[in-house]
């Protein structure tokens, strides 16, 4: 039974050739298929590589996958599934892949030993960052990427299950039946293909058969159940806290496709069951990284799954009896005391010697130097892996898995048929499965010899992708980093992008070796996420551009479209900052003529995304005064009151406004940047601290579109559209005045008369499907009057010419006595923040004080965040007055005014400063005045 | 993680903010004679034990409850989730 | 021996038989005049500057693994004075200029890169905040440049300028700002105080000290009793952990925060770029990696592993800015225990136990502080007067009302 479709061709190119190769080849595999021996160059020697594993611990055939203009570096071609149309390209070799440049690093090689970098390149000073680092910068990385967006898109997903399967080989297969047969919720993730893992490469029998009709068999079952789940050519990368894991399904390799290339999947299992396999290790010898060297199972997997053989001359050097299955002419016995010693053929592998002399002529050598179980996953959560002397190999520790964990088969070291299916049955009984008798299969022994470097002076790798040899090891314990976790940073064992998979055990026996120590006493280094690498696209999934962050959209939204209005980010909301109208130069134009028109006549500003928090119980206005520094249990119904609300920690938190509808009924507004914030802290304040009270909270942010409706013609404007029963005359609804009215015949809506522009304002609420309505009707009403939108921008600037704080200036680090707001906090009451405010720091004679400035050349204009210096004083910080929180140009004024902190600011009145802008090279002096440019005394607001 | 809501079952901890240690529920006199000392403690100083932690959890994503999660610091396992609400005055 | 080039050419010759040990594998003696506690990156540095300026050289720097394995062996490795507060502006300049003498001092190239740092902005507001900032670190003696679009989009044409939830509008550049090859710090600093005496005593770790009439005279360890009159300690995330020891109560909490690093890749970024609109900043390591992080996982934790959410939040990030980044592939994600400080700024400060130095509360932000971190506490602790720009990082400064809180979050260290 063949897995190779012979009678689909697929044509490729590798670095621009053209090749073909068929329906289930690998890149690896077409690439073998076609006698491409040279397939990269290494990362620091940038010594020629070929294929050296058939899966995902590959650590030369890195290559580029190029479509559309982009390239996707760093793929392993021994995981690429090849599709028609493929085009590959080496990497790391410059000019090209056969004649590389620097190559000559090789030659320069004991010149640039493990940590040569430390020690020099540092004279003189200025060569590091303009000469040595930018060499070094360009002969560095692997791969590239270009600098366009890239085109493919990635999904997320969820799945939940009792039981998640890691690996389909014979264990994962047996295991994902047991439990799937007795009903359980199964997903089974195969990082492969093909299910069937080992059998796939290596003749073994199940029931005196091929196994690969076992596994066909068991896949066919398992399709069958409802309950079962098949994940193919999924990794799962990390596991993570109560049995959550990360895994990456691969839809396609192609790139620039139509549909998600890769799927991120969460998955939430109840139990799951390790059967990850092992992954072969090589063994140290001189020149043992030339194209042609491989791993003696990816030989037998070529030779096997794909139907290619690697080699026509195929040497076997092993230190078990594994490898002995692998189709091979000379056997080169380890166990036996034989030995390579070294080899030869630049570009590809011509002959090997041997230590009795021997000199074999082969193209290709099968290397084993035993197994690894695949214990990452084990790993992630910290847990050590246990040193296992007779097989020569780290094992799961069963001490400290993962919670809810079970490792079975080769990821187990249970490296023979027969104790693979034994594993398997006692985690299905474990976990209350109840497993069929085991098939019966070959009988299969696993004996190994540890053996792991042949040592001599020439250079033998350990980390083939990081280039570091053995001696680079016993270089670094001679100079004291001896730790293993100073070994791998010093010599970057283990750091490149197959994670030390084949290299990891090798340089610790190394290491174990130089420092007389037993393996387990020289320790190990533990695995992290991911097992293999995950795209950054793939972990950000459809969470991009303009999906990066949600979008809120305010009630007059749409309108504001039609009206002309740039919009402005604020949190997630967008809000309108200006509405250019024609013949407006540029912005300046419109906000001036939205101020002018406000304060002259009437305008309208959409401020729905004022937090609003429905404040209900018998103990609310209580409540209240827990959490404003100002009182608001004897505030009237039907009026408003503005608040000012501190962290416990006494630093001013927000300010707003709220209202009494009735005695157990009040309504809160907050600032639009901490209406999540503040909802919070009152539900911690109601839940946590003041329980008893009888008090509920509803957010209703969303639930209200509200205007502002500001200017001297505000009332005018507002008596067409509030309904006539309802009378909003100045005696009958005087400043801070709120109530229940309804508009437009009948449309309930709330209304409250406040101002945050200093004119006569405003704000109306209706239910927020009707925001749409009431602005369009609002704005006809106001034609007579030649009423305008305002956005942020004009927001801005008239309070600002009113002296009031907004966001600049409630940054997290003001209290109330800060902003000028003192003497707001109520003397004969707690709240939240009254203890800590008081503190020696917060009261200081020299605090901070919020005041006004103005240039003392009114043509100058004045730049927010200058810092303030005394005239005459040196630049520098320990002269530090304070600084510029908030600047506009006034309109009315006609010049810019700004509002800032001072220290002593309160008594500072008509000094002049410096107000220095370094970073706009920009210092003018300015005079401190009162915060309130316009209308200090408020009556336009009463009026 | 997977914090186990007492109304509303297993949750993915996402749909929650974090506040801190749970000692924070016992917000001091503040007409105590020590009130500038014991807010200062209580405002500032933390066990920050290695090991069991009782913390609260906001359900922000959710039904806007203040949980207490009893949860190991050094291995992130949760052994007892209460709503705060009903836990007044049993935190020491 | 000197490190240089004529001495790596000898070695080269000779098959580098005449390397050394970069420290010596000290025992402990029963007494020293000082034993720093933690063999990380800041106590490391306090020994040498301890032995170097100060001329103390009976000293010990006990570390419970081995050393350079905390905090200064897993970060993003970045070097910036930045801050916009004087308290922190003055400390975090006197480090960079240290940082820009590392090599010379040490004798040790630890790879000071200053290919400079990007703080983006994406709003008026947060423009001016920068300027604020800026002329902060002009008042400092550091060199701000403030960046619009134009000239941002100059300098890395590969941002999302065009297609952004966030637009960019520019940004506030530190040209001096950039990255370190951050184990090689705690190895340099090994290797000279070594020099001068100091014992590093790895595979010791402190089980108590000695406390008497509110006097500290040694500590307790898993290899016996060890004797000092002055006792400093630099010990990051296990700052709480440690101190309880002494009976002490920190401003601190510990929590874990995950850093990452991409596959090699050809030189693809400039210097150091920060998301002013998500949590993401990212540098290129020489070797090729893209090496970024964001924001900590938000609980308690000693684990030094985090969870998804933070790793998805940190990529969406990473992918809203820069969009070509979508095909590196994350190669590593590890957490660290940061010492997360009730305000975000460090503590550098004599305790109330006489002889007992603390130095902790480093936030994500301890590894730039590195040399500055050292030189002061070995001030401190060699002189009894702390240094000129350490001296507001007081234990006692949440009592009287003078935070040093950048970021304005007040006294939840998982907002800092």
């Amino acid at each position: 039974m063949s897995l190779i479709n012979k009678n689909i061709p697929l044509s490729f190119t590798f670095d621009g050739k053209s090749y073909f190769g068929f329906e289930g080849d690998t890149l690896a595999s077409a690439l073998i298929r076609n006698k491409v021996r040279l397939v990269g160059r290494s990362f620091k020697y940038h010594r020629p590589r070929g294929i050296m594993g058939a899966g995902s611990e590959e650590p030369n055939a890195l290559v580029e996958i190029h479509a559309d203009g982009v390239c996707e570096p760093n793929r392993r071609a021994t995981t690429i599934k090849l599709f028609d149309g493929l085009s590959a390209k080496s990497q790391n070799g410059s000019p090209s892949l056969g004649f590389d440049v620097l190559a000559i690093n090789d030659w320069l090689s004991p010149f640039l030993s493990t940590g040569f970098y430390y020690k020099t390149f540092m004279w003189p000073k200025a060569f590091w960052e303009k000469v040595y680092e930018p060499a070094i910068r360009r002969a560095a990385g692997l791969g590239k990427i270009i600098q366009k967006p890239d085109p493919d898109s990635y999904d997320k997903g969820f799945l939940h299950c009792d039981v998640l399967v890691i690996g389909g080989g014979p264990a994962g297969l047996q295991a994902a039946l047991d439990a799937g047969r007795v009903g359980k919720r199964v997903i089974l993730a195969n990082d492969d293909f093909v299910l069937g893992g080992r059998l796939l490469s290596d003749p073994i029998l199940i029931n005196d058969k091929p196994s690969i009709e076992w596994a066909q068999n068991v896949e066919a079952e398992l399709r069958s159940m409802d309950n079962v789940r098949i994940l193919e050519r999924t990794t799962v990368y990390g596991a993570y806290d109560h049995g959550i894991f990360g895994a990456l399904e691969t839809k396609t390799d192609e790139i620039g496709g139509s549909g998600a290339r890769m799927v991120l999947w969460k998955i939430y299992s109840k139990a799951s069951i390790l059967a990850a396999g092992a992954t072969e290790r090589p063994i140290a010898f001189a020149n043992n990284d030339r194209p042609g060297i491989m791993l003696a199972s990816a030989v037998r997997t070529y030779q096997k799954r794909f139907e290619v053989d690697p080699g026509v001359n195929i040497a076997l050097f092993s230190n078990n009896n594994n490898a002995l299955s692998t189709l091979h002419k000379v056997l080169i016995d380890a166990r036996e005391n034989e030995f390579v010693i070294d080899t030869q053929g630049r570009k590809s592998l011509k002959s090997i010697r041997l230590n009795d002399g021997r000199n074999i002529k082969a193209d290709c050598l099968a290397v084993s130097g035993g197994w690894n179980p695949n214990v990452h996953l084990t790993c992630h959560q910290r847990s050590r892996p246990v040193w296992d002397e007779k097989k020569s190999c780290f094992l799961p520790n069963i001490n400290s898995l993962p919670k809810n964990m079970h490792v079975i088969g080769a990821a187990n070291g249970n490296f023979t048929m027969s104790e693979v299916f034994e594993s398997v049955r006692l985690t299905g009984k474990a976990l209350g499965h109840k497993p069929a008798d085991s098939p019966p299969t070959d009988s299969e022994t696993y004996e190994v010899t540890a053996f792991w470097h042949v040592k001599g002076k020439k250079r033998a790798w350990v980390d083939y992708q990081n280039d570091v040899t053995a001696k680079d090891i016993t270089l670094a314990h001679q100079e004291g980093f001896s730790s293993v976790e100073h070994v791998k940073r010093y010599t970057t064992l283990g750091m490149a992008t197959d994670q030390g998979r084949t290299s990891n055990v090798i340089g610790l026996a190394i290491l174990a070796d130089a420092t007389g120590q037993t393996i387990p006493e020289t320790g190990t280094t533990i695995f992290r996420p991911p097992f293999t690498p995950v795209p950054i696209g793939a972990f950000a999934g459809p969470h991009k551009e303009q999906h990066f962050k949600p979008t809120r959209l305010t009630p007059s939204h749409k309108y504001a479209e039609e009206s002309g209005a740039t919009f402005v980010e604020t949190g997630y909301w967008k809000r309108s900052q200006w509405f250019a109208k024609e013949g407006e130069q540029g912005w300046r134009d419109s906000v001036d003529r939205e101020v002018i028109t406000t304060r002259g006549s009437v305008g309208i500003c959409d401020v729905s995304t004022l937090g609003k928090i429905d404040i209900q119980g018998k103990d609310a206005g209580a409540f209240l005064n827990k959490v404003y520094v100002n009182s608001f249990k004897l505030l009237k119904p039907s009026k408003c009151r503005y608040g000012l609300m501190l962290r416990e920690d006494g630093i001013a938190m927000d300010d707003g406004t709220s209202a009494r509808f009735s005695d157990t009924h009040y309504v809160m507004t907050t600032t639009t940047a901490n209406a999540g914030t503040v909802f919070r802290h009152l539900e911690f304040a109601r839940q946590c601290l003041f329980p008893e009270m009888d008090v509920h909270l509803i957010s209703t942010t969303e639930q209200w579109a509200q205007y502002s409706v500001a200017g001297p013609n505000a009332r005018k404007l507002l008596q067409k559209i509030v309904d006539p029963e309802h009378d909003i005359s100045n005696e009958a609804f005087p400043y801070m005045a709120c109530g229940q009215v309804t508009v437009c015949g009948g449309t309930r809506a709330r209304i409250f008369r406040l101002s945050f522009s200093g004119e006569l304002a405003y704000e109306i609420a209706v239910p927020t499907r009707y925001g749409d309505a009431l602005i369009r009707k609002l704005m006809n009403a106001g034609e007579e009057f030649g009423v305008c939108m305002y956005g942020t921008e004009a927001l801005g600037v008239m309070r600002i010419e009113k002296g009031h704080a907004a966001g600049n200036e409630l940054n997290g680090q003001t209290t109330a006595g800060h902003l000028g707001l003192g003497g707001f906090v109520s003397k004969k009451k707690d709240c939240i923040g009254k203890v800590l405010s008081q503190r020696e720091g917060l009261i200081a004679d020299d605090a901070l004080r919020l005041v006004g400035f103005v240039a003392v050349d009114p043509s100058d204009q004045i730049t927010n965040g200058a810092h303030f210096i005394n005239i005459g004083d040196d630049r520098i910080a320990t002269n530090d007055q304070g600084y510029m929180s908030s600047v506009a140009y006034s309109p009315e004024l006609g010049h810019y005014v700004g509002l800032g902190f001072l220290k002593s600011g309160a008594n500072r009145k008509g000094d002049e400063l410096w107000a220095v802008d370094f970073v706009r090279n920009h210092h003018i002096k300015v005079r401190v005045v009162s915060p309130h440019f316009v209308d200090p005394d408020g009556e336009r607001l009463r009026g | 993680m997977i914090i186990n809501h007492p109304l509303l079952g297993p949750r993915d901890a996402s749909e929650f903010v974090y506040l801190g240690d749970a000692s924070l529920m016992n917000r001091p006199n503040p007409k105590s004679e020590t009130a500038a000392e014991d807010f200062h403690a209580y405002m500032y100083l933390r066990d920050n034990p290695p090991g069991e932690h009782r913390e609260l959890w906001f359900h922000e994503q959710g039904d806007r409850s203040w949980l207490i999660v009893t949860r190991n610091t050094l291995t992130h396992e949760i052994t007892k989730v209460e709503l705060a609400r009903s836990s007044k005055g049993l935190i020491t | 021996m000197r490190y240089n080039a004529l001495q790596i050419l000898r070695q080269g010759l000779t098959g580098h038989k005449g390397w050394k040990p970069a420290w010596r594998k000290a025992d402990p003696k029963p007494e020293y005049d000082i034993i720093i506690v933690g063999g990380g990156g800041h106590g490391l540095a306090t020994a040498h500057y301890l032995a170097k300026t100060f001329k103390h050289h009976k000293v010990a720097v006990l570390e419970k693994g081995w050393i350079g394995g905390g905090n200064v062996g897993r970060n993003t490795t970045i070097i910036r004075s930045n801050y916009m507060l004087h308290e922190n502006e003055g400390f975090y300049e006197f480090s960079l200029k240290l940082w820009e003498n590392q090599e010379r001092e040490l004798n040790y190239n630890s790879m000071v890169s200053q290919r400079g740092i990007i703080n983006l902005y994406h709003s008026d507001p947060q423009r001016d905040a920068y300027v604020r900032r800026g002329n902060a670190m002009a008042l400092n003696g550091a060199d701000p440049v403030l960046l619009d679009q134009a000239a941002l989009r100059k300098m890395c044409p590969f941002l999302n300028f065009d297609n952004a939830r966030f637009p960019i509008k520019g940004g506030l550049m530190q040209p001096r700002g950039g990255t370190v090859r951050h184990d090689a710090v705690a190895w340099g600093y090994a290797r000279s105080a070594d020099q001068q005496g100091v014992d590093i005593i790895e595979n010791c770790e402190v089980t108590g000290f000695i406390i008497n009439d509110g006097i500290c005279s040694g500590v307790e360890t898993s290899r016996g009793q060890i004797k000092a009159s002055k006792i400093g300690v630099a010990v990051a995330g296990s700052s709480s952990r440690v101190m309880s020891m002494a009976g002490m109560r920190l401003p601190m909490e510990s929590h874990v925060l995950q850093a990452f690093v991409s596959e090699g890749l050809k030189p693809l970024i400039p210097g150091v770029i920060t998301y002013g609109a998500g949590h993401f900043y990212v540098s290129q390591s020489d070797k090729g990696g893209l090496v970024f992080g964001g924001d900590i996982d938000g609980y308690n934790s000693y684990a030094q592993r985090g969870n998804l959410p933070v790793v998805e939040d940190v990529c969406e990030g990473g992918v809203s800015l820069m969009p070509m980044i979508g095909k590196a592939r994350l190669l590593r994600m590890w957490g660290g225990i940061m010492d997360m400080s009730m305000d975000g700024s460090p503590i550098i400060d004599k305790t109330h136990i006489d002889g007992l130095y603390f130095n902790g509360g480093w936030c994500y932000g301890g590894f730039k502080a590195t040399p500055a971190s050292g030189y002061c506490f070995a001030q401190l602790i060699a002189t009894d007067m702390p240094h000129e720009t350490a001296k507001h990082y007081r234990m006692d400064r949440f009592s009287r009302g003078l935070m040093i809180d950048e970021k304005g979050q007040g006294a939840q260290p998982n907002l800092h």
